[in-house]
């Protein structure tokens, strides 16, 4: 996004990691190339957010590997929202400064991109107020600018609307459209299969730690090729 | 003398702000404020550094710090006499029953309980904070200015507590300080020496001042947590 070679593709291979003597997710592979949403789906514990940390360097694999296109130049070019915001005691303006700081942008860069970012997401009348008295919604939506003010090309989103109401989660979801027509290439864990078919272009779906399947989105819903991701997608219970 | 004219003198020696009177409520203020600065110099940081590092002991680092701060505080005193008497290893700074000795003094009784709750606040601050400031490349030490930051109404009523402690304590400044009249003479020491000596009205009206600065501080760690609250949602 700004001049320098891509990071993308990424290339997992084999990924894999366990905990306390538990596999947790094991020889997941794919190839994320720029643009577009993708969904990781699949029920609770199937390793969604786990695949997303691995991804997003939070969590070291216990095998395999994540391979950006290009790595280690500089500032990271990926961000990441999580499920429930993390917000700093100060105002909503304080917070996109400080992860600016935090990321080495320089101070008059800086406040150019915090200008950029309230602006971008309409976010401007909520500048001065304490970040931890904004409503949920209005938390993730200040999440989400604070990871695009990084400049990514890349985010990651953890279950970003699975605690809001239909009303915020339309909010963001506008909002992520919007990324992505920016060209900010996502990936969104969601266990909500209405907002996976909304929103995605490819579906990773995982099962107990396994890709199961991975294929374009409309493809995914029609015909799953899995007699899992059939159960799921019907709206059975996987366990 | 009557107890009744006691207080009446107490009074009397509040409201008129009589020299040696106002002198040894600052010398007391002067000396544990600066005590409490100095263990919140050390003690923030350090606080901070126990709560992000994993190192073999930590347990033991930890249960020993908590421990110390119900040191006695004579025994502290006993200490610090000990390291500043003419032949310990700090006797060459002359500062034996001196108000820097009794700073000394009063900061050790402070600083573990500055270290044991900054490190309280700081790891449980950390549990929330730790993926986002780690997504932003901010790892091990350098998220610690933002934590303390983070943590500052909590720990300002850490503080106050560092300071009420040392405020009312008599063992320790009596024993490296000595009690001498309008040099080391602090509230504590003056009430216990003026109470022997049967001059109540002094020693009463410096308890009104010693119960008064207790309120104050109790009024203020209730303050700083109603803006922490307002500024700052829950678990500020």
């Amino acid at each position: 996004m700004t001049g320098s070679a891509s990071i993308l593709p990424l290339r997992v291979d084999s990924l894999g990691f366990s905990a306390d003597s538990r596999t947790l997710l094991a020889d997941v592979s794919f190839t994320l190339p720029a643009g577009g949403i993708t969904a990781v789906i699949g029920p609770n514990g199937a390793g969604k957010s786990l695949l997303l940390r691995l991804c997003h360097g939070l969590l070291m694999p216990g095998a395999g590997r994540v391979e950006w296109a290009r790595d280690r130049a500089g500032r990271k070019r990926h961000a990441m929202v999580f499920q429930r915001p993390v917000m700093l005691r100060r105002s909503a303006e304080a917070n996109l400064e400080h992860a600016l700081a935090a990321a080495g942008w320089a101070s008059v860069e800086r406040r150019e991109r915090v200008l950029a970012a309230l602006a971008r997401f309409g976010l401007q009348p909520l500048a001065d107020s304490p970040a931890r008295l904004l409503s949920g919604g209005e938390q993730q939506r200040l999440a989400i600018a604070r990871a695009w003010a990084l400049a990514p090309e890349v985010i990651f989103l953890d279950e970003p609307t699975s605690h809001l109401d239909p009303g915020a989660t339309r909010q963001i979801e506008t909002m992520l459209f919007a990324l992505a027509a920016d060209g900010v290439t996502l990936v969104m864990a969601t266990h909500d299969l209405g907002q996976a078919r909304r929103l995605a272009h490819r579906v990773l779906f995982l099962n107990r730690g396994q890709l199961v399947e991975d294929a374009p989105a409309p493809m995914f819903f029609e015909s799953p090729a899995t007699a899992e991701a059939k159960a799921f997608v019907a709206g059975d219970l996987l366990w | 003398m009557e107890p009744v004219d006691a207080f009446a003198n107490a009074f009397r020696l509040v409201r008129e702000l009589d020299p040696a009177f106002t002198g040894i409520v600052a010398l007391s203020l002067r000396v544990t404020g600066s005590a409490v600065l100095i263990a919140a110099l050390i003690g923030l940081p350090l606080g901070a550094l126990l709560a992000l590092s994993r190192f073999p002991g930590r347990s033991g680092v930890i249960i020993l710090v908590s421990a110390l701060m119900g040191l006695p505080p004579v025994v502290a005193g006993l200490a610090i006499f000990l390291l500043l008497s003419r032949a310990g290893p700090l006797g060459g700074f002359g500062w034996l029953f001196s108000p820097t000795a009794m700073i000394l003094a009063q900061a050790v009784l402070v600083l573990p309980i500055v270290i044991a709750l900054t490190r309280q606040v700081i790891e449980d601050l950390w549990a929330e904070y730790r993926e986002h400031l780690m997504s932003i490349g901010m790892t091990g030490i350098r998220a610690i200015p933002t934590l303390l930051r983070e943590a500052r109404f909590s720990l300002a009523t850490a503080l106050l507590a560092g300071f009420g402690r040392a405020s009312a304590e008599v063992g320790a400044v009596l024993i490296v300080g000595g009690n001498i009249a309008g040099y080391t003479r602090t509230m504590t020491t003056a009430i216990a020496l003026e109470t022997s000596k049967g001059d109540l009205p002094l020693a009463l009206g410096l308890g009104l001042v010693l119960i008064a600065l207790t309120l104050l501080i109790n009024a203020l760690a209730y303050g700083v947590s109603r803006i922490g609250l307002r500024t700052a949602g829950q678990g500020a």
